[in-house]
């Protein structure tokens, strides 16, 4: 008692040793390990914020929910459940060692007596005839077996089999210490210690990489790492991006990576069947860049860092396009070109937009059977660009090159939304006989044109005989019908409807309703005529097709004052150019995770199949006798059943 | 009796008989004929786990015939029927032996249908305590392994015929896993049947193989999703040959454990007890499932770590299928620490494996369900 801290620490040992600590610990990291796969992990903390709204966003954070295999409190755990298992096979080894090796020899008579699974043979005159057999028994049973003399001239025969087993606790055991280990000699320990001391922080910025600090730059000498590296075809680099949490760092690598080419192959029914890519790798060391083809399953691994085929995004496809300002009355579309990645100018001083092109997608599988029970099929390539003004808001865009066919008939297609979390909201415009966009933009020009529509409306008078009677009236139903043009052009159904609520009591909206939509219908017929003939081109007919074209193109110049921005981009060519995402990983702790799992399988099969049993004979000679004991540090079936079977045989060998 | 006294007992090789040697000998044959006509589509360790199945099963079969008796069976029918394709997968609708019987759905169909009668059968013998009934339904479940067994196999041999850089081992989706699922559960089953020399627990075993039948026909006439698929290019490759395998024996035996387990809380409370083997045996037969099944679900995930190191760039990803597995694990882990080493018995340990179902279940469906990652190769 003279140091009290003593029972103190032996209490602390006794408990992280003890086999409650052990389970409780693996019970916590089942219940923490469960956080990770309920919350998705690693996404980009906007999601999270918009998730959980700003304040469980932040607790979240502070908890590290968002990448919880990680942080510090799953660490940990982790580090106590390597202490724990530490202590145990510190504290029980040496008596699975004894118990490994020892034969219980210095049982005495009087303890084997009290064993559960004995028997004794009476009448055994021979004893030493007896010891033979019994002998020759234990070695056809694989037991081995020492002997042993006692005072008053018995003898004990002590066996033993099935001990390796006791390997299997301490395999086992040790197993989980070694897998612990390298996946601790894997983790982001340096970094995180780096940080914690503030040598090393994350970059947060999309800034370009010669710009990034050295305090987010990882050097070659980190000794694990697993990080990202996108190549367009043709390009090469040597540093790969690890993300952590909202941010990244730079790994540099002791070599260059080049790519000269990348290929999605297919199968015959659409499916991809491999991505490849084919590397270069540049290393001074080397007086020529060695070549390799990478696929998924299968990596290249050089100087340690292995280069897995991860996935694949556009490397800069160039795109030219068709640009219409959707309320100009003018039908001709500009030039655009631009490359993905890169951005562009539309319009100029205070309306002018930036167009920020963000992915291309040659082949988009999509089902377009109205039930959803038709075949999904390729639907040609799209492309995904931001329009943004000088205030910075933008709006996302994604329209597709090819008109898609739609219960029979083909539509240009292109979505918007303001927000990530929105769905897209889809302008769909009629595609004219030639699959172009063209008939619908010389038609949306002829119904912007205020200088035609006089012209439509003494068109429409000419048509209808009672107008010709009287001069007034028709004055007064061409000067209507120019206004309502007028109106119809500065934004479509909705701007009718306003003036419908604004001017007419509401008793006679309904039926003024029906008329206004009569008189478009019959007007937008004209303007489609008009702009036919402005292209040297045969007037519409009469029909439900020709009703049907009109009332779709109406639809569309209505819903393009919904489309956010005046700007159509039809996308005319493009040159594909694609890029590889490689992953790169240097895993030290690799060959102890399968040394340990070596371990632990050999443990596990020792501790379960191999049964420890140990068998002694005490041979009394003196009272012509044999005394049998049985054993085993598991009781089950298996042993009562062996013990039956022995004790039979013993009796017919020795009675 | 002279013979179980005798207590010499002969090393396994010179017990065979010259039936056993002709088993090895045969299936030596395939393996060296499969080899000589397939070894160009192979890699070295495709050509390893060609002649380890065949040592593997002639190892199998001498300490199990029944066995051997089944693996025979299963190859001699496949073959009919692979010659009955004539290479030409038109003919699944005009061969009759292939649409009634032998191709891979009709055969599978056969398997669900057996498996419901078996487990009717078995409930049937439980009831009457009739030997003979339940010998029955123990054929019958004999059967349905059987037809369960040559519905996967001209599963893959049909996979070929789609095209060749279709063909694979069908063991790539959740309908494909399911059938094996419902084999390996009733083999394991089986075997303890035999060893143990009870037909009691079978109507327990059944009820879980039945759940997986009626996935199966959910996942056939609902979804529609038995056709076969091509392979998505991270499951192209060895690996799933093995990983696969060894987690479902991992997970057929948990199961097991858990219907032994039923059985268990049941007799425990006197229900069907006198009906039901003693205590003692289910809690046994409870242990070696357990067991079994931790072994090989070590295996599998140290397999599965090994390939994904291989694909994914990491032996562990911290992925929802990987981290259940985790948890898996860590249950059966805690759950034999306590069995052996505490020595804990009895209805906790029951209570346990029947709840490390629902666990298991989790980890090997609703990881698919609910939860996205690297694994969503079998989506409902």
């Amino acid at each position: 008692m003279q140091n009290p801290k003593l029972p103190l620490i032996k209490n602390l040992f006794d408990l992280l040793s003890s086999m409650r600590f052990a389970v409780s610990l693996l019970s916590i990291l089942g219940v923490a390990s469960i956080i990770g796969t309920v919350l998705k992990q690693n996404e980009p903390y906007e999601n999270y914020i918009v998730k959980f709204g700003q304040f469980w966003f932040g607790l979240f954070e502070t908890l590290g929910l968002y990448d919880v295999y990680h942080s510090g409190w799953f660490l940990v755990i982790l580090l106590f459940l390597v202490i724990s298992t530490s202590f145990c096979i510190y504290r029980n080894t040496p008596m699975m060692l004894r118990e490994w090796r020892t034969f219980k020899e210095h049982a005495t008579e009087k303890s084997l007596h009290a064993f559960s699974h004995q028997a004794t043979f009476h009448q055994v005159a021979d004893t030493e005839g007896a010891k033979q057999k019994l002998l020759g028994f234990l070695a056809a049973k694989g037991f081995q077996y020492k002997i042993r003399q006692q005072a008053d001239g018995s003898e004990l025969v002590a066996a033993k089999a099935g001990t390796h087993q006791r390997w299997g606790y301490i395999f086992t055991h040790v197993a989980m210490v070694v897998i612990l280990f390298g996946g601790l000699l894997d983790g982001n320990l340096p970094f995180k210690i780096q940080e914690l001391l503030g040598q090393k922080r994350i970059e947060t910025l999309d800034i370009p990489l010669s710009q990034v600090p050295a305090e987010s730059r990882m050097s070659t000498g980190n000794p694990s790492f697993r990080g990202n590296m996108t190549l367009p075809e043709g390009a090469s680099s040597n540093v790969a991006f690890i993300r952590v949490r909202d941010g990244y760092l730079v790994q540099e690598l002791p070599f260059a990576v080049a790519l000269k080419d990348f290929r999605i192959e297919h199968y015959a029914t659409g499916q991809p069947k491999s991505f490849e890519s084919d590397l270069l790798i540049i290393d001074p060391a080397l007086k020529e860049p060695i070549t390799k083809t990478i696929s998924v399953n299968h990596p290249l691994t050089y100087k340690g860092i292995a280069i897995y085929q991860s996935d694949f995004q556009d490397g800069g496809t160039e795109l030219n396009f068709n640009v219409w300002n959707l309320f100009s009355p003018n039908n001709q579309a500009q030039n655009l070109t631009g490359a993905i990645f890169d951005k562009a100018k539309l319009g100029d001083g205070d309306k002018a937009l930036s167009v920020e092109f963000n992915d291309f997608r040659k082949f988009n599988i999509i089902n377009l059977s109205p039930d959803g029970k038709g075949k999904p099929h390729n639907v040609g390539p799209n492309v995904t660009y931001k329009l943004r003004d000088n205030r910075g808001q933008a709006i996302e865009y994604v329209t597709y090159m090819q008109p898609m066919q739609i219960d029979g008939k083909f539509y240009f297609i292109s979505g918007m939304r303001e927000t990530v979390q929105d769905e897209f909201r889809y302008l769909r415009i009629p595609a004219d006989d030639d699959l172009s966009l063209q008939e619908f933009m010389n038609f949306r020009a002829t119904m912007l044109d205020a200088t035609q529509y006089e012209k439509i409306a003494r068109k429409i008078a000419d048509s209808s005989l009672d107008m010709n009677k009287d001069k007034t009236i028709r004055t007064q139903f061409e000067t209507s019908i120019v206004r309502l043009l007028s109106v119809f052009a500065e934004g479509g159904y909705n701007q009718v409807a306003r003036m419908i609520e604004e001017y007419v009591p509401e008793a006679e909206r309904e039926t003024s309703a029906a008329t206004y939509i009569k008189m478009i219908n019959i007007a937008a017929y004209e303007a489609y005529n008009l702009s036919l003939a402005q292209q040297k081109k045969p007037p519409l007919g009469q029909g439900t097709e020709v009703e049907m074209r009109l009332r779709e193109s109406l639809n569309a110049f209505s819903d393009m004052f919904f489309y956010g921005v005046p700007y159509y981009l039809q996308l005319e060519q493009f040159e594909h150019k694609e890029a590889s995402g490689l992953q790169l990983t240097k895993s030290p702790g690799q060959k102890w995770v399968y040394l340990g799992s070596v371990l632990l399988v050999l443990g596990i099969f020792a501790m379960m199949y191999i049964r420890e049993r140990r068998i002694w004979f005490y041979l009394k000679p003196s009272e012509n006798q044999v005394h049998f004991a049985m054993a085993s540090n598991r009781k089950n079936l298996d042993f009562e059943q062996e013990f039956d079977l022995y004790r039979n045989q013993l009796t017919s060998l020795i009675s | 009796m002279s013979n179980l006294l005798d207590y010499q007992q002969k090393p396994l090789l010179q017990q065979l008989g010259w039936q056993d040697w002709l088993y090895a000998v045969i299936l030596l044959i395939g393996a060296v004929f499969a080899f000589t006509k397939y070894a160009h589509y192979m890699d070295a360790y495709e050509v390893g786990f060609l002649f380890g199945t065949a040592m593997l099963s002639s190892y199998m079969g001498w300490r199990w015939r029944a066995l051997a008796k089944l693996v025979l069976a299963v190859g001699l029918v496949s073959l009919i029927a692979v010659s009955l394709y004539q290479g030409s997968l038109e003919r699944v609708s005009q061969v009759f032996f292939l649409k009634f019987l032998i191709a891979s759905q009709s055969a599978i169909m056969w398997m669900n249908v057996l498996f419901f009668l078996a487990m009717a059968t078995y409930w049937l013998a439980l009831y009457r305590r009739s030997a003979f009934t339940a010998n029955v339904a123990s054929s019958l479940t004999w059967v349905a392994v059987f037809f369960g067994f040559v519905g996967l196999m001209v599963r893959w041999y049909e996979s070929y015929l789609i095209a060749p850089e279709v063909g694979h081992i069908p063991v790539s989706n959740l309908y494909e896993v399911f059938v094996l699922f419902c084999l390996i559960t009733a083999l394991l089953y089986l075997h303890y049947e035999q060893k143990l020399n009870t037909k009691q627990l079978g109507g327990f075993v059944l009820l879980v193989i039945n759940a997986a039948v009626g996935f199966i026909l959910w996942y056939t006439f609902d979804r529609e999703a038995h056709g076969i698929q091509p392979l998505v290019p991270a499951l192209q490759s060895y690996w799933m040959k093995i990983h696969v395998p060894a987690n479902f024996v991992g997970y057929g035996a948990f199961s097991l454990a858990a219907m032994v387990a039923l059985a268990y809380l049941l007799a425990a409370k006197g229900i069907l007890a006198s009906r039901l083997p003693s205590l003692d045996v289910l809690d046994d037969l409870m242990y070696k499932a357990i067991a079994v099944g931790f072994a090989f679900f070590t295996i599998a995930t140290i397999l599965g770590a090994m390939w994904a190191a291989e694909a994914w760039g990491g032996y562990w990803s911290w992925d929802p299928k990987e981290t259940w597995a985790l948890i898996v694990w860590l249950n059966y882990a805690a759950w034999l620490h306590l069995r052996m080493v505490k020595g804990l018995r009895g209805p906790t340990l029951a209570w346990w494996s029947l709840i490390g179902l629902l666990i298991t279940t989790f980890a090997f469906l609703g990881v698919n369900m609910f939860l996205s990652g690297l694994h969503s190769y079998g989506t409902l």
